[in-house]
Formats: C-alpha cells, structure tokens, sequence
C-alpha cells in the first residue's frame, strides 16, 4: 500500500497532463451531456489535487525532475516543476477545478444538447493543454501543448451562441497560429544555436552563444510570438470578441488562465532559458516592454468605460491587467515579478468571478447588455453582489486580492525611485478608471428600474456557488496574503537567479 | 471582559447591529429599538475604553496580517477615542432623530437605511482606533461604501448623479492620492504603524515631505479640502439624518481626524515645523476656509448653506493640523468635538423645518420661529456654537486654534479666523433672525405647521444643551488632546 | 555577401520567401479559405527550416551499421540529425488539426453568413451592430 502510493507520487507530474487528456476522448464519447459533465467536474478535481501535492513537494523538497519514458534529459523529454512552474499549475488547477461544475447549468443553456459532450472534451483537451505548457520542461513540447490548448480554446469559442463567436473563433485562429508558428521558429533557431531542446540544458548553453544575432533573431520571434497569445497590447486584437462571444464558462476558463499561462511561458522563456541576465542587460527587455505595457494598460482602460457590452468591457479590462503583470516584468526587480505572479493568480480569481457572475445573469436574462442589467441589483441579488465583489478587486480595494497585486506594483516603482513615481501614479489612475467602469455597470444595475421579464429571478445554486467559491478567495486571498506573496516572492527570486536585485 | 475583546467589540457590535435590524424587518418598532439599544451599547464600551486610555493605557488588538509586516490591527489611543466618543454619542441622538424624521417623512426602505447606517458606524470606529496608515486606509474606504446606499437612499435621477460624485471623488483621491501616499510611506519608512512622533523623521527630507504631505491632504478627500469638496454638498440629497451625522459628523470627521492622526502620528508635529513642510497646506486650508464661507452665503437652499458652512469649518481642523504645533492640534482636536455638536444641532433643525414646517429654503423661513420656537431656540444655540461665541463650547476650539496660529507666527491666519467668524455670524445668524423677527409673508401661510416629530425635538435638545455644556466642562476632552499633543 | 555565401544557404532563403508568400497571402486576402491556404505555405516554410537544418552534406540515414555496441565502424558513419524529422513529424500534425478547424470554422461561418469573404462578413455585423 505505502509502496504503491510512493508509486503514484512520484508519478505525478505525468498524471497531472494524462488525466484530463484520457478523459477528454471519454467524454467525447459519452453520448450523455451530464455523464461527460460529471466526468469533466471529476477529471478536474483531481486534477487541483495533483496540482496542490506537486506544490506541496516543490516547497518541502525543491525541484522535480520527472524523465518521461526514463529516458534521461537532454535526449528525453524532461517534465520540470520547481516554485514557478508549480505556482502556474495551481492556478489552472483551480479556476479548471470550480468553472468545470459551473459549466454544467450554464452549458445546458448556452448550448445545443448534442454538441455537449464534445464541450466538455475541448474543455479537457484544453486544460491538459496548458497545464502541459505549464509544466513541461522541454522547448518543443511547449508548443504542442500550446497547439492542444489552443486548438481546443479555438472549438470552445466557436461554441458561442451568437454567430459572432465562429468569426470571433477564425480571427483567433489565424492570429493565434501565426504566434504559434513564430514561436516555433524561434524554437527551431534556438535548437540549431544549441542542438538542444531541453530547457535547463538550454539555459546552460545559451550564455556561450549570447553574442550570435541567431539567438537574437530567436529571441524576437519567440517575444512576438508570445505576446500574440498573451494579447499584450497592440497584439490583442483577438481578444475581446473571443471573450465577448464565447459561452459564458468559457470565457471565464479562458480570461483565468489562458493569458495566464501566455505569461508564464514569456516569464519562463525570457528569464529561465535566455536568462534574467541576458533579457534585461543585453535585450534590454524592460525598455521594450515598460512602454507597451503603460499604454495597453492606460488605453485598454479608456477603452473599457465605454464598452456597453459588459462581457467585453471586461475582456478590455483584461487586456489592461494584463498590461499590470507586464508593467511587473519591466521593473526587472524582485518586488516587480512579485507583482506579476501575484497578480496572476489575483486576476485569474477576480476576472473568473466576474465573468461567472456575467454567466447567471445572461443564464437569466439572457444578455449582458448595460441597459439589459438595470435594476438587477434586486432581482439577482447574490449575481450582482459577487459581481460588486469582484468588481471592487479589479479596483484594488483594500481586503480583496487585487489591492494586494497593486500594493506590490506600486511598491516595486517606488523602490526603484526617481520617474518611476509617475509610472506608480498611473497605476494608480488606471484603478480610479477601473472603478469607472466597474461602477457603471453597478449604477446600471442597482439604481435603475428593472426593466426585463416580472419573473426573473437569482440564478440557480448550482452556479451561484462556484461564483461564491472565488468570491470568498478574492477575499480570502485579500486578507491573507501572506502565504500566497510568500510564494510569488520565493517564485520571483528563482526566475531573477543570477540578476542582482 | 478584557480590553482588547471591547475593543475589537466596537467594531462587532455595530456590525452585529445589523443582522437583528435586518432580522426585526417585518416590525419596525422593534427593528428601532434594535438600533438603539445597539447604539447604545456601542457607547457604553466606548466610555470603557475611554476610562482605560484616559489612565494612560493604550491597548491594541491584531485582527488579521494580509501582508507580511501590515496588519489589519486596532489600537485605542487619546485622539481616536475622542472620535469614537463623539460618533458613538451622536449615533444614539442621531437614531432617535431618524425614528421621528423617517417616520414624519414616509421613507421608503427605511430597513436599508438603518443597516447600512450601522454598518457606516461600524467603519467610523475603525477608523478611530486605526492602529496603522493600512488599517485606517481600509475602513476609510468601506466606510465610503457603506454611506453610498445612503446618499442615493431617494433613488432618484439627482440621488444617481450626486452619489457618482460622491464616490468618484472619494474613491478617485483616495486611490490617486492616498494610496500611493501610503505606499511611499511604506518604502521610506519601512513601517505603517501610528507613533507618537512619527515615523518619517530623518527617513524623507527637502522638497519630498511637502508633497507627501499634500498627497495625504489632498488623498483624504473626506476632509473637502478645495478643490475636492464638491462631494459634500452633492450629498446633501441624503435624508437629513444621514447628513447630520454622517456629514456633518463622522465621515467628514473621519476625513479631517486622518489628517490630524497621520500630521500627529506619521509625520510628528515636531517634523512637520522643522521641516515647514505644511505651510503651503496651511494657506490652502485658509482659502477653503474663506471660500467655503463666501459660497455659503450665496446659497439659498438650508441645507446647502449648511454643506458649505461645513466646508468651511473642516478645514479649520485642517489649519490646526498644518499649524505644526500643540496648541494648533489641541485647537484642531477640540474643534472636532465642538463643530459636531453644533452642526449636527443646525442639520436637525433643518431636518425638523422640513418634516414639520416643509420649507427647505432660507428665505420661506420668515416668522416660522414663532410657531417652532424650540427649534429655532436650538439653531440659535447651535449657531452661536459654530461661530464660535460663548457660552457655548465652539468658543474653546476657535481659541486655541488663535493661539496656535500665533504660535506659529502667522498672524495673517488670525485675520482669516477672525473674518471667517464674522461671515459664518453672517451668513447663520440670518436664519434665526428671520425666524424670531421677520413677518411672514402672508399670515396664513403658516396655518397647521407646528413643533416636529416629539422623538426628533429630543434629539435636538440633547444636542444644544450638550453645546452649551461644553462651555462649561470641557475638561476632560482637553486632557484627552494634551495626552496627543501636550504644550 | 558573395554569391557563394548565397548558394551555400539556398535552403534559408527558400524558406524566408515561402515564409513572406505565405504571411502575404494571410495579410491580403479576404476570402477565409485562401487565408488559411496562406497559413499553410506559412507553416510549411518553418517545416522546411526545421528539416533542411538537420540535413547534413554527405549524411546517410541515421541506421547504425556494423557492431551496434560501440563497435569500429558505427564511430564514423556520417549521418543526419533525425530530431528534426520527428519534430516536423509532430508539427505537421498540429498543421492539419489547425487546418481542419480552420476550414470547420468556415463552413460555419459560410452556412451563418452565407459568404466566406471578410469584407461580407464585416459588413453584415456591422449592420447587425447598427440596427440593435
């Protein structure tokens, strides 16, 4: 018995991948909706368990090296989870795990019956997608997790109920291809420079071939080619109308973790393989990315107020955050990257209950225009309170998660003195532009007449309480923070190694 | 029970307070001596608390850590239990003057009022026992939040637009300003807590403790220091006792009680005059003062003139803060006590002419005095209060705040004092003047107008006798400030 | 740059021109299906760079000949880098899933919209948009 469960312990970060990927086809062929939807909620679970122990190991024991196949790295592929990785794990781990039981209501009304269980195998498909980004610790492999993330991201958008989502999905098919490919073209020039795939190997090779415009010309696509699927600004085109027509758990699922493992792999490239030393001291990454970021944050905001379709105000939003986690990376300081995979996992709770909480209200009323929302403050009491709730983290105040994430920011411009204070101030009025667009939609809905059907009424438990479940973390998370900035710091220090700070 | 429990209880009980209104919902006899047996005992630990910070003591209590070395902590010091002291007492007159006035007015949703009226209490006394700048920061925004539902309580077009205001500039400084005031004082001073003394002496010199200073000033939009006072009179679309006591009392209060606990607390009165950091702040909190009065004479709507009157007054409490030394946050200290009882004496009246006598304009008052002396009597007296005329306690805090300034050499902000005093004489004493002396229009027009609801005419005695009783004992509330700042 | 060094790296420019044709044709075109044409001879210039780099001047296949433990002969047999085959392997096969989702999505979009040119398509919501 304890020999069998050392067994499957020390098998776990293989498990992490193949359960959701063997489940996947399972449910594809289930021909019964909920069946696959119980299977889903089931591979899921198990999925954040594995995802907690292996953080757990990580944090008792240090790095895991796990050879696939025995087959010793460099020749084999090795999966690697050391604090950053297995911090990225936890976060798709969870949000996979609470929108997997929200999908089952929202699913059933959002989609036709008979395409219901393939819903659930893309969805698995694209979980095990980017948990396989997350954790793998080979350069090649990262693209064809990418491709089955994507891929299936791609059939999940497409399953929108307006027309719109096929477009929306073509758009990011084509763009999220062409980032795709770039990033393996990067990878490919990478591989001639070093003759090697493996990424701790590579990061050992890369310092002798710094100097060769190769690895340059290298490091260019793979940033560019990340950045589309980040959606850093301008390269955030597809975005919104993915978000904004995509059935409502996946554009939760999506807007959590999606852009959330895009960083990852930017953070993991850039500081990990090429080194925090080379990006910062030769490429001069921070320069690059400090302006791109103040502007997708600044006018990804303006954007944002005056969006009526609240699902798309948020997806502006999202491009704004996300300008947030990369103004983190620029700060090339401990204290910024704090910043960044705190804000992570604080924006991957905050938008998933703001878009599952945007999911009972279209699950009722069936949009979620501005004006459609007046007066369901007191219709949809709990929605709209998550949604406040919610709301008020992507403002940043005090006790939710996201003042923690802006604490951190602005601390890490403070630190480093000088002009960098107005980078801190425009942090500051991009949260004031926040809660104009987060209030707007709370105006709309608690000081307005309700206007729609007299029998709407609160959403269903059965999608109320995953919204709470991340409700209550933003707060949770808010008031505690003390265990989670622990490890985004410890997180922070193993990707600056080697850069003084 | 220990003082830490009571404490932490301050914050509980009003909270709890909430769960039985909401709970008596469905009989509103109940549901009101919910509120005020709460209010009450509220106060109640508050005088306990009082009794143990007066002998010297100042206990504190850690509820949670969100970020390693910033707790979320409380701590009852002299200045904070003058506040609580104020806002928890003026809690049970205010509860007893919105059973007459909700009732005499038929408000809606008068449940959601009483909850969310708790809950703003509930934040006021975080705010006052605030151990550190985060703690303070938090419940100064919830207690933005918590007044929100009551500012649009009317729910109409104007209640909307006014309440954007309100939030916009209280969010909008506060995140702008404050917070990134916050976190400069964090990375300078490597500590949030409250000491006596400061914290940033010798960590910020030259021109970065001025602007710090004015973030904090200007960050804390609650004090309406110009130009972010707009919100102020926005509110006044608030039913009247939410005006009286929240602002006129205590979210106002909280905004210029921050200045002074963060002048006294973070940056050390002794700091702030050797550095003359607070200078320039000092002459801005004059020409509010100044200003806030010039527009209140312009207005012709009661309780607008009242919004600006208080404009005005709160940067007095600004002044004594930026005046750098004991006297002038002795004066500023005490002018909160004293401006509490005799706005909140005017709002009351206010709210009672427009229950009982429906008049909301200055000039429709004329000869109304004579049908509603004691109403009027209590304006009198409250007037008399905020110009700063014995025998009422107003006197005291416009003293100090004189000498203070002297102190400080700037004999130029005397003249501003003494000017301001004459316009608020101006500009008040018309009010009961045309009450008592003028004629009414046409005679009829005041037929069937009498005294306001008995429960609200309590209230208002309560609160003009407590002016003139301060004239008289205002001892133990100059101990309390010379423990914060003794000469 | 002389023109041997030009010859000598035929293969790169070859792919740098099948590259560019096919981002062009992704760029310009309108009509869905070309786009995903362009998206193909995109993806097939990186399959080029990914083989012609493992290719080495005079390299047999990589089969051991001889004593397969480390015996005289296998030492020096010159033969081609296989990774690259395998990977391209992988990456072909991600190329005609992404293909076939792509044209999935347009007979979507053909039977909602009854055309497969963007400009059609951008100007039927844009309509749509207007009318709401």
């Amino acid at each position: 018995m304890g020999e069998g469960a050392g067994r499957v312990t020390a098998h776990l970060p293989i498990l992490q991948v193949v359960v959701p990927l063997l489940a996947a086809p399972i449910c594809a062929v289930l021909r019964h909706g909920r069946a696959a939807a119980w299977l889903a909620v089931l591979a899921s679970w198990s999925v954040l368990g594995i995802a907690l122990a292996l953080l757990g190991q990580v944090m008792a024991g240090g790095v895991i090296s796990y050879h696939i196949g025995d087959w010793v790295p460099p020749i084999g592929i090795e999966y690697r989870v050391d604090i950053v990785n297995a911090w990225v794990l936890v976060i798709v781990a969870s949000i996979g795990a609470v929108v997997a039981p929200y999908a089952i209501a929202s699913v059933e009304h959002e989609i036709a019956a008979r395409r219901i269980p393939l819903f659930y195998a893309a969805y698995l498909l694209s979980l095990s997608g980017l948990l396989g980004i997350a954790i793998t610790g080979d350069v090649f492999n990262v693209f064809v997790f990418l491709e089955i993330s994507s891929l299936s991201a791609y059939a999940l958008i497409s399953l929108g109920r307006p027309r719109r989502a096929l477009t929306a999905a073509y758009r990011y098919l084509i763009m999220g291809s062409v980032g795709a490919t770039f990033i393996v073209i990067g990878i490919g020039l990478l591989y001639v420079m070093t003759g090697s795939l493996n990424m701790a190997d590579l990061a050992e090779l890369l310092p002798g071939v710094w100097d060769s415009r190769t690895v340059k010309v290298a490091y260019g696509f793979l940033g560019v080619g990340i950045c589309l699927k980040l959606a850093l600004f301008p390269l955030h085109l597809w975005l919104p109308n993915a978000y904004a027509f995509a059935p409502s758990p996946v554009t939760a699922f999506m807007a959590s973790t999606a852009t959330k493992v895009a960083v990852y792999m930017l953070l993991r490239f850039f500081l990990s393989i090429f080194g925090a030393a080379f990006s910062f001291e030769v490429m001069a990454l921070d320069r690059i990315l400090l302006p791109l970021a103040l502007v997708a944050v600044f006018s990804m905001s303006l954007v944002a107020i005056f969006q009526v379709d609240v699902k798309r105000l948020l997806a502006y939003s999202s491009v704004a955050q996300i300008g947030y986690m990369i103004l983190g990376l620029s700060f090339a300081s401990v204290t910024g990257l704090t910043a960044t995979l705190l804000h992570l996992f604080n924006h991957a709770l905050m938008k998933g209950a703001l878009f599952m909480a945007l999911g009972c209200v279209v699950y009722r009323i069936g949009s979620v225009h501005i004006d459609a929302m007046a007066g369901l403050g007191k219709r949809m009491p709990w929605t709209m309170a998550a949604f406040v709730v919610g709301g008020l983290s992507l403002v940043g105040v005090p006790l939710t998660v996201g003042f923690i994430s802006k604490w951190y920011l602005i601390l890490g411009a403070l630190e480093k003195g000088g002009l960098w204070i107005a980078v801190a101030v425009l942090v500051l009025v991009t949260s004031v532009m926040a809660l104009v667009y987060v209030w707007r939609v709370v105006e709309s809905a608690y000081l307005r007449e309700f206007s729609g059907d007299e029998g709407t009424r609160e959403a269903p438990l059965s999608l109320l309480a995953p919204t709470w479940v991340l409700v209550a973390a933003n707060v949770y998370f808010g008031i505690d923070a003390v265990r989670t900035a622990g490890v985004a710091r410890q997180a922070a220090e193993v990707l600056m190694a080697g850069i003084g700070s | 029970m220990s003082i830490e429990l009571l404490l932490a209880l301050s914050l509980a009980v009003p909270a709890a307070g909430t769960f039985l209104i909401l709970l008596l919902r469905r009989s509103p006899n109940a549901r009101e001596a919910a509120s005020l047996v709460t209010a009450g005992a509220l106060f109640a630990i508050v005088l306990r608390i009082y009794g143990v910070v007066s002998s010297g003591e100042r206990p504190a209590v850690v509820l949670a850590e969100p970020i390693r070395g910033i707790p979320i902590a409380l701590e009852a010091e002299p200045l904070g239990v003058l506040f609580a002291l104020i806002a928890s007492f003026l809690w049970i007159v205010t509860t007893m003057y919105s059973i007459g006035y909700m009732r005499g007015h038929h408000e809606k949703n008068q449940t959601r009022f009483y909850v969310f009226f708790a809950f703003a209490i509930a934040s006021v006394m975080g705010v006052a026992f605030a151990g550190n700048l985060f703690t303070l920061f938090l419940f100064y925004e919830v207690l933005s939040l918590t007044t929100f539902p009551l500012v649009t309580h009317a729910g109409t077009d104007a209640a909307r637009r006014a309440g954007r205001v309100y939030l916009g500039i209280l969010f909008g400084t506060s995140i702008a300003f404050q917070l990134l005031a916050i976190v400069w004082t964090y990375s300078v001073a490597g500590t949030l807590d409250f000491r006596t003394g400061g914290i940033l002496d010798g960590r910020l010199a030259g021109i970065a403790v001025p602007v710090l200073l004015g973030l904090f000033v200007f960050g804390i939009g609650k004090a309406a220091v110009m130009p972010f006072h707009r919100w102020l009179p926005a509110a006044m679309v608030a039913p009247t006792p939410v005006s009286a006591l929240l602002h006129a009392v205590a979210v106002v209060k909280a905004g210029v009680f921050s200045v002074l606990k963060i002048s006294v607390y973070v940056f050390g009165i002794d700091f702030l005059a050797a550095a003359g950091a607070s200078i320039w702040l000092m002459w801005v909190a004059a020409a509010t003062i100044v200003l806030g009065s010039l527009v209140a004479f312009t207005k012709d709507n009661l309780k607008a003139r009242l919004a600006y009157s208080t404009v005005s007054q709160l940067s007095y409490v600004v002044l004594g803060a930026m005046l750098a030394n004991s006297w002038g946050v002795i004066g500023s200290g005490l002018h909160i006590l004293m401006h509490a009882f005799g706005k909140i004496t005017l709002f009351f009246c206010a709210g009672a002419i427009m229950v009982a006598g429906h008049k909301s304009e200055v000039s429709q008052l004329k000869g109304l005095g004579r049908t509603m002396p004691v109403t009027f009597g209590a304006f009198f007296i409250g007037t008399l209060s905020i110009v700063g005329l014995p025998p009422t306690g107003g006197s005291w805090s416009k003293w100090f705040l004189g000498v203070g300034s002297l102190e400080a050499g700037q004999v130029g902000l005397m003249a501003v004092l003494m000017v301001s005093s004459l316009l608020s004489l101006a500009y008040l004493m018309e009010i009961p003047l045309k009450g008592f002396f003028h004629k009414p229009d046409e005679p009829p027009r005041h037929e069937g107008i009498h005294e306001g609801p008995k429960w609200s005419l309590v209230a208002i005695v309560t609160t003009a006798v407590a002016c003139l009783a301060l004239f008289l004992y205002p001892e133990p509330f100059y101990r309390l400030m010379t423990m914060v700042a003794g000469p | 740059m002389s023109l041997d060094f030009f010859v000598s790296h035929y293969n790169y420019w070859v792919v740098i021109f099948l590259m560019m044709v096919g981002f062009y044709i992704l760029i310009s075109r309108g009509n869905l299906i070309k786009k995903i044409i362009g998206l193909n001879v995109f993806q097939t210039s990186v399959f080029m760079l990914y083989i012609s780099m493992g290719k080495i001047t005079g390299g047999t296949p990589p089969i051991l000949i001889g004593d397969a433990h480390g015996g005289e002969a296998a030492g020096h047999v010159v033969y081609s880098n296989p990774l690259p085959h395998v990977l391209i392997l992988t990456a072909i096969v991600v190329g005609i899933a992404t293909t076939s989702v792509g044209l999935a999505l347009a007979v979507r979009i053909k039977e909602a919209y009854g055309t497969l040119e963007e400009d059609e398509i951008n100007r039927i919501e844009a309509q749509v948009e207007a009318s709401e």
